[in-house]
C-alpha cells in the first residue's frame, strides 16, 4: 500500500539474517561470473581421469565424461542465475501491467481479465512450458540461423525457457498488483491527479506504479527462487538445458544417476546440491526479510 | 448452489478442451514424428504406418479424428468422444488406456500419500509455532520450513536414498513393491509442502487466537488444548483448504520427477518418455488425467470452502 518507506535500505541493512543473505548471494554471483577467471578449467573438456576424487587439480572432482566439476558448477550457476534473474523479470514486466491494467480499469474489464488468469491459474502450467519449450526449439533455432544471428543458436533452449518461464509466472504478480492497484485508485492523490487532469497513463505510471514498487519488489525476489527451481526441475528431467552446456539441474542429474551402493561418487551431489541450495535458501530468506523492512504493516 | 456447480462444470469442460488442443498442436510442431527414429523407412510404408494410427492426412484431419469427429481410416467414429485413447506409437502393442491403467494407481497412491504427509505434517507443524509464538520452538519451525522450501525434491531425494537406503539398509532404494517402498518417494514428495502449509497456517493461527471468540472460550475456563484443537482450528485451517487444490497440482507435477528419481513404474515416465519419443496419443492420455485431476479438485475445494465458511458465497 505504501511506496518503499524512507530507511527501508537502512532498516534492511541492520537485520542481520538480511546483511548474511545479501552476502551469500554476493559470494554465489562472484563465484558464477567471476570464479572463470581465477579457476581456468574449461567446463567441456573431457579428460581421462573419469571419476575423480576432489584434488588439488579438481577441488571439485570430475565426472564420468573426467569433466571437472568445479568449472560444471560455475557454468550451471551462471545458467541457472540468468535464468531466474531474466525469468523473473520478465514476470514482473507482463504481471505488473496486468495487474496495473485490470485493477485501474476495475468494472467489467477488470472482472474479464481476472476470470482470464483464473483460467490460467487451473490448467497444468508445467506441463505447458515442458511442451512449449521442446515444440518451438527447433524452429526458434532456424529463424536464429537465418537471422544470422549464430552466436546464439547454442542458447536457444535457454532462451525459450527464460521465456517460457517468464510468460507463465506472473500470474500471483498480477493477482497482488491488482489488489494494490484496487486499495490505491480510491485514494484522495489520485483523485487529485485526476481533478488535474492527467491522463489514465501518467496516474498510472506516476501516481500508482511508485506506490506498489515496495511489494513488487518482494515478490520479485520471491520468484527467482521459483523459476530457478522450475528450471532445474526440467534440465534435470532432461528436458530442459541440453548437453554439454549444465544447469544445477543437469549436474543434480548426472549425480544422482550414479548412486549405487557398491561405490559413492558423493562429489556429484554434494557440491552442486550445496551451491544450488545455499543460493535458493538465501534468495527465500531474503525475501521474507525485504518483506519486514518494506511492509509497514509487519512493523510493530 | 446446483446450477452454479453445473456451470463450473461446463468451465472445466472448456479448460480441457483447451488443453487437449494446445498439447496436441504443440507435439504437431515438434520436430520429427514418431516414426523417424527407425531405420530408414521406405515412404510409402511409413505412410501406411501413420495411417494405421489414425496419425494420416493433414494435422487437422489427424485432430478432428482424434477428437471423434471424423471418421478414421477403418471408418469408425472412435475418438475422445467415443471414449477411445488410440494406440501409443511407442509401446506398439498396447493401448494408451491400458498403460494408463497400469501405471495410475500408482502415481495415485504416491500422490496420496504425500497430500496425507503434507496437509498433517503441516497442519501440525504450522499450529504448533502459532501457539508457542517467539519460543525457540517457534524459530526452529519456521527454519525448518524455509530450508524444506529452498531445497529441492531432486537434492532431497538422492540424500535421503543415500542415507536410509545404502547407508543404514532400513528402506528399499527404489522401485515399487511394498508398503516401505512408499515412505522415502511419498515423504520426499511432499517435504516443500508440508513447509508451505505450516507456514500459511502459522499466520492465519496467529491472527484467528487474538479474536474475541478466542478470549471468550479460555473465559469459560477451557484449557489450551481445548481452545487450540477445538476452537481456533476449525477457523485457521480455512486458508489451507483454499490451498488444497494448487496444492494437487503441484503434487502431480512433482510426481513427475519423484517417480524418476525413485524409479517408481508410475505414469510420470511416461509423460517424459512420450515428449522424447513423440508418442502423441500416449502424451495426450496422460495430460487428460492430470488436467482432469487438477479442474476436479479444484471445484471440489470451492464446494468444500462453501460449506466450512458460511460467509463466503460460490460465484460463477
Amino acid at each position: 500500500m505504501h511506496p518503499p518507506p524512507p530507511g527501508a535500505w537502512r532498516r534492511l541493512c541492520k537485520n542481520p539474517v538480511a546483511v548474511v543473505t545479501m552476502t551469500v548471494l554476493a559470494v554465489v554471483f562472484a563465484f558464477a561470473f567471476l570464479g572463470p577467471f581465477v579457476f581456468h578449467a574449461d567446463p567441456h573438456a573431457t579428460s581421462s581421469a573419469q571419476f575423480a576424487a576432489p584434488s588439488a587439480a579438481h577441488p571439485f572432482g570430475t565426472d564420468n565424461n573426467g569433466r571437472d566439476v568445479l568449472a560444471r558448477v560455475m557454468e550451471g550457476a551462471r545458467i541457472s542465475l540468468l535464468v531466474g534473474l531474466c525469468g523473473a523479470l520478465i514476470s514482473l514486466l507482463i504481471g505488473t501491467s496486468y495487474g496495473l491494467v485490470s485493477g485501474y480499469a476495475g468494472g467489467r474489464t477488470d472482472a474479464v481479465m481476472m476470470r482470464f488468469v483464473e483460467i490460467l491459474y487451473s490448467i497444468p502450467r508445467l506441463i505447458i512450458i515442458i511442451l512449449a519449450t521442446a515444440a518451438f526449439d527447433h524452429s526458434f533455432k532456424e529463424w536464429l540461423n537465418a537471422g544470422g544471428h549464430t552466436v546464439l543458436v547454442g542458447y536457444s533452449k535457454i532462451i525459450i525457457l527464460i521465456l517460457a518461464l517468464g510468460c507463465i509466472e506472473w500470474l500471483t504478480m498480477a493477482r497482488i498488483v491488482r489488489g494494490q492497484v484496487l486499495g490505491l485508485k480510491n485514494l484522495q492523490f489520485v483523485a487529485a491527479a485526476r481533478a488535474l487532469g492527467q491522463s489514465h497513463v501518467r496516474i498510472i505510471v506516476r501516481h500508482l506504479l511508485p506506490n506498489i514498487t515496495g511489494i513488487v519488489i518482494i515478490y520479485l525476489t520471491l520468484t527467482i527462487p521459483t523459476v530457478i527451481l522450475v528450471e532445474s526441475f526440467l534440465s534435470f528431467l532432461g528436458l530442459g538445458i541440453q548437453a554439454p552446456q549444465a544447469s544445477w539441474g543437469s549436474l543434480l542429474a548426472d549425480g544422482a544417476q550414479v548412486i549405487n551402493p557398491i561405490r559413492s561418487y558423493w562429489w556429484l551431489l554434494l557440491f552442486p546440491a550445496a551451491v544450488m541450495s545455499l543460493t535458493l535458501l538465501a534468495l527465500n530468506f531474503l525475501g521474507d526479510a525485504l518483506r519486514d523492512a518494506l511492509d509497514p504493516r509487519a512493523q510493530r | 448452489m446446483l446450477p452454479i456447480i453445473l456451470r463450473r462444470f461446463a468451465g472445466m469442460l472448456l479448460v480441457l478442451f483447451f488443453v487437449i488442443t494446445i498439447t496436441f498442436f504443440l507435439v504437431k510442431a515438434m520436430p520429427g514424428g514418431p516414426f523417424t527414429s527407425e531405420k530408414s523407412m521406405p515412404e510409402s510404408i511409413k505412410k501406411q504406418l501413420l495411417a494405421r494410427f489414425n496419425l494420416g492426412g493433414s494435422n487437422w484431419e489427424q485432430y478432428t479424428t482424434y477428437l471423434g469427429l471424423r471418421r478414421n481410416v477403418s471408418g469408425h467414429y472412435s475418438g475422445l468422444l467415443q471414449g477411445d485413447l488410440q494406440l501409443s506409437t511407442k509401446y506398439r502393442d498396447r493401448s494408451v488406456a491400458e498403460l494408463l491403467r497400469d501405471s495410475l494407481p500408482i502415481s495415485a497412491t504416491l500422490g496420496l500419500a504425500a497430500f496425507l504427509i503434507a496437509t498433517s505434517g503441516g497442519i501440525w507443524l504450522g499450529s504448533l509455532a502459532a501457539v508457542r509464538q517467539r519460543t525457540p520452538t517457534d524459530t526452529g519451525a519456521m527454519l525448518v520450513a524455509l530450508f524444506l522450501i529452498s531445497i529441492p525434491a531432486f537434492v532431497i531425494g538422492p540424500v535421503l536414498i543415500l542415507i536410509f537406503a545404502i547407508r543404514l539398509d532400513w528402506l528399499p532404494v527404489g522401485g515399487w513393491g511394498s508398503w516401505s517402498s512408499l515412505i522415502l518417494p511419498a515423504v520426499t514428495l511432499a517435504g516443500p509442502y508440508i513447509a508451505y502449509i505450516a507456514r500459511l497456517m502459522r499466520t492465519s493461527m496467529l491472527e484467528v487466537l487474538g479474536q474475541d471468540f478466542i478470549r471468550t472460550a479460555r473465559a469459560k475456563g477451557l484449557n489450551d488444548a481445548r481452545v487450540v484443537y477445538k476452537h481456533a482450528l476449525k477457523v485457521a485451517i480455512l486458508p489451507v483448504v483454499s490451498y488444497l487444490g494448487p496444492l494437487a497440482a503441484n503434487l502431480l507435477t512433482g510426481s513427475l520427477v519423484i517417480e524418476t528419481i525413485f524409479n517408481l513404474p508410475g505414469s510420470g515416465p511416461f509423460f517424459i518418455n512420450s515428449i522424447l519419443n513423440a508418442d502423441i496419443f500416449l502424451l495426450e492420455g496422460v495430460v487428460i488425467i492430470y488436467c482432469t485431476v487438477l479442474v476436479v479438485l479444484n471445484l471440489a475445494v470451492d464446494i468444500a470452502y462453501t460449506f466450512l465458511d458460511r460467509r463466503i458465497s460460490l460465484t460463477a
